[in-house]
């Protein structure tokens, strides 16, 4: 999202060598891919708040000696900005390994086979194992609502869900409970999801859904795609309108 | 409240004070409190009544004196009394007039005593702190009257910078400054916020501050909130300390009824208000930003930063937010000067720092020193040294996120460089000691639990991250982890600090780094115990890889 800004000034950094201009007020990951280059992300949408969760933009800034994650750091004059060093790529193979372990990510088996937004996250990064003993939790399927299931094996905690549910539909039935490795998705006070009074049954949580976390029902093995493209459409509406 | 109003209640305070013939003390903190202190106040309080005495003998609860491990402690004049139990009320009123209890007796001239300096508790262990006219006796608010009646916010916050006073909640940036963002950002409402959620293991610093001497730290907030510009103040303290949230309450009811808060106050234009808020009992809303987040009613995750909460805080207002110590240290640099403060410690941390003591120490409690005293006198003489003839081995500074200090290092002094330096953090002030019977792979495996249970789940490294460094870390301790697993150990340590959101996750590793720069041969050992013991058999029964496919 662009943060508002009453003097929007012009600024210029670089980024991966490039010479860039950009407005004052955006982020380092706006301006990167308005220039066609690719910083990995799961956690943000375009449309939603900035959550700052996975930690797969994070990027070096010259003179700074922390990684910064791209989506919550604005563009400041003569920035020099390197995304994609050997170290930032280590590290983002890291996340998304820990990712499949922390779950169960049976591609094989997903409705989302093929169409999942981590499984191309760890084809774009060159994963061809992990490294880290997996977790083998045990976890529900919410079968409860009509038209839509959340499988709790394939969850990423991106919480898309939650923000699009609550900043766009309006209807914040989805949270978060627990923490850690036992944090998970909630349906109003943790009730099974068919039983929930907020819910409009909108089906943008499952759109907006990276994973096969969130699917239509009746759907098979590698059947479920998703729509995501909507959102941008549906805020710019909304700033044109206010 | 009146200005001529606080200076007359003070002297009369202090004339009905000086009118008792004898003073008892009895310290009504958490500690000595599970030790029926509370009785033992009130068997005192029985004792002077029936003898016909209570207008020659006060008898008082008041704060913690320091030597926890050693209480109920007991103060009969100039007598101090270690162990005090309720059934030697009799024998200790007897004694303010004849000999004192010799067997009770607590040398109060050894060096745990002698060699602290007591600037933020120096009114713990004097003043009852659910009365509000005994800390004025004490000089209660009277940092709050100079000032709001002669200084301006900006001299206010000028004086905070030359004390050179730092945040004693963990980081150590500079209170002047941090005063001075918040004062400059725009708006009309601002807030104060004071962080009393205390949750690293082993400290209890600011729990003693709370219910000691409460009305200090609402002087500090109060004087924090003309400096910066704000009217609105909340206090978040941890459910978990039930009786600081009663002696807090206590005093800002009592505060808010003689017009110490509240509006026009001391006749002058400002006005500032105090809410209490409890926390739930989450690590990670000690984080500012979690904490904001609590506050406002929402799941106390931290967020992104910038914006800072001095720019966009509390409800997107400028919000300042300090340590429950940092507050307590604002009215003794009013009174007394930036000068007489910044002549306390070191060169670039100056003031005292509360330690809690705790391990295996001879003398566990609450201690105050200068900044810049030796980690060995705070250890030897000040704590006792390492009983039962045991030789020292480390000391954990910095909770969770801090590391252990080995023997070779132990002449270094304590300020936030040299602890840094030393691959740890001052932290907000525990101090566990330990012995050569511990295990530092286990110590580093106990913080690494707690990270782990405490991590809010909101960013990928710390969550799973913290969780796989604990199932490495359980492995090599149960002599099942490979040269492999050590080395995945610290790949993840260097990720993990790096890419973490907020400072809990970006702290985690810090325990397992500084074992393993000054223990390394004891992960080493572990690890080699393994090698022997699966020598004979094949690699795959040592781990429990399971190689899994994750692509099409
Ligand atoms: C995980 C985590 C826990 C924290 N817990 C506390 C705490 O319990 N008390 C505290 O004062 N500061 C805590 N902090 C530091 C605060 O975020 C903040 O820096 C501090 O309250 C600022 O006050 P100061 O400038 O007076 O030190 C914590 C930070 C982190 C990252
Ligand atoms: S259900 Fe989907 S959108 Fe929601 S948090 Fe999990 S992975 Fe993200
Ligand atoms: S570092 Fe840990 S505690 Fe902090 S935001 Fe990330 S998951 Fe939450």
């Amino acid at each position: 999202m662009r943060p508002a800004t009453s003097t929007v000034e012009s600024l210029t950094l670089q980024i991966d060598g490039k010479d860039i201009s950009c407005r004052s007020g955006e982020t380092i990951l706006q301006v990167a891919r308005d220039n066609n280059i690719d910083i990995p992300t799961l956690c943000f949408l375009e449309g939603l708040t900035v959550w700052g969760g996975c930690r797969l933009c994070m990027v070096e800034i010259a003179g700074s000696p922390k990684l910064h994650a791209a989506c919550a750091t604005t563009c400041a004059e003569g920035m020099v900005v390197s995304t994609a060093s050997p170290r930032l790529k280590e590290y983002r193979k890291m996340i998304v390994e820990m990712l499949f372990a922390e779950r169960n990510h049976v591609c094989a088996v997903c409705v989302s086979n093929g169409h999942c937004e981590l499984q191309n996250m760890a084809v774009k990064l060159e994963i061809d194992h992990v490294r880290f003993p997996y977790r083998f939790p045990h976890l529900e399927v919410d079968n409860s609502h009509d038209a839509m299931r959340l499988d709790q094996n394939r969850c990423i905690l991106c919480v898309r869900c939650v923000r699009v549910c609550g900043e766009i539909e309006g209807a914040h039935t989805k949270d978060v409970k627990g923490r850690g490795v036992l944090a998970a998705i909630i349906h109003d006070l943790d009730q099974p999801w068919g039983e929930s009074e907020t819910c409009t049954a909108c089906g943008k949580c499952v759109n907006v859904c990276p994973t096969g976390a969130l699917t239509h029902r009746g759907t098979a093995v590698g059947e479920m795609t998703k729509k995501a493209q909507f959102l941008p459409y549906l805020t710019l509406m909304r700033e044109a309108k206010s | 409240m009146k200005p001529e109003e606080l200076i007359s209640m003070m002297e009369k305070a202090r004339a009905d004070s000086s009118a008792f013939e004898h003073e008892i003390r009895v310290c009504t903190e958490s500690g000595c409190m599970s030790l029926q202190s509370d009785t033992l106040l009130k068997a005192l309080g029985d004792e002077v009544k029936t003898r016909g005495m209570t207008d020659k003998i006060c008898v008082k609860g008041v704060g913690c004196m320091g030597l926890c491990c050693n209480g109920p402690l007991v103060q009969a004049d100039t007598a101090m009394y270690q162990f005090a139990k309720p059934e030697h009320a009799s024998a200790i009123v007897q004694g303010l007039s004849t000999q004192p209890v010799a067997e009770l007796l607590c040398n109060t001239q050894q060096p745990f005593f002698t060699r602290q300096k007591l600037v933020v508790r120096e009114n713990s262990g004097h003043v009852d702190p659910e009365s509000l006219v005994d800390c004025i006796a004490h000089g209660a608010y009277q940092a709050l009257l100079k000032a709001l009646t002669t200084m301006t916010p900006h001299q206010v916050i000028q004086e905070i910078s030359d004390s050179g006073l730092r945040g004693r909640g963990g980081a150590g940036f500079p209170t002047g400054l941090k005063w001075a963002t918040v004062s400059k950002a725009g708006g009309s409402d601002k807030y104060v916020i004071c962080n009393g959620d205390e949750g690293d293991p082993g400290a209890f610093m600011d729990r003693s501050v709370m219910e000691g001497d409460p009305h200090r730290v609402l002087e500090g907030m109060a004087i924090a909130a003309y400096a910066v510009g704000a009217e609105n103040g909340v206090i978040y303290v941890r459910a978990e300390y039930p009786l600081a949230v009663k002696r807090l309450t206590k005093a800002i009811n009592l505060a808010r009824r003689h017009e110490l808060i509240g509006h026009n106050i001391f006749g002058t234009k400002f006005s500032f208000n105090v809410e209490l808020r409890l926390g739930a009992g989450a690590f990670v809303c000690g984080e500012e930003t979690a904490l904001i987040a609590s506050v406002e009613g929402k799941r106390g995750v931290p967020r992104p930063r910038p914006p800072y909460p001095a720019n966009s805080g509390l409800f997107g207002c400028p919000t300042l937010i300090n340590n429950v110590e940092t507050y307590a240290n604002v009215a003794p640099i009013i009174n007394k000067g930036a000068a007489w403060f910044a002549q306390i410690g070191t060169e670039k941390s100056k003031g005292t720092k509360i330690f809690a003591l705790t391990g295996t120490v001879k003398n566990c409690g609450l201690i105050e020193v200068a900044m810049g005293m030796p980690l060995r006198e705070i250890i030897y003489d000040i704590a006792g040294g390492v009983p039962n003839g045991k030789a020292f081995k480390a000391v954990q500074t910095g909770g969770p996120s801090g590391g252990c200090i080995p023997a070779e290092l132990l002449d270094i002094t304590v300020d936030y460089e040299s602890l840094a330096k030393a691959g740890s953090i001052m932290g907000s002030g525990g101090m566990i000691v330990m012995d050569e019977t511990s295990n530092m792979v286990d110590v580093a495996r106990f913080f690494m639990e707690f990270c782990m249970t405490e991590s809010c789940g909101k960013c990928v490294p710390c969550r799973v991250g913290t969780y796989e460094m604990h199932q490495l870390l359980n492995r090599i301790c149960e002599k099942r982890g490979t040269p492999e697993d050590l080395q995945l150990l610290k790949d993840l340590c260097g990720m993990v600090k790096q890419t973490s959101l907020c400072g809990l996750g970006q702290s985690a590793p810090n325990p397992v780094l500084s074992t393993l720069r000054y223990f390394e041969h004891e992960y080493l050992d572990l690890v080699n115990q393994t090698q022997a013991a699966h020598a004979d058999q094949s690699p795959a029964a040592t781990g429990e890889h399971i190689e899994l496919e994750v692509l099409p």
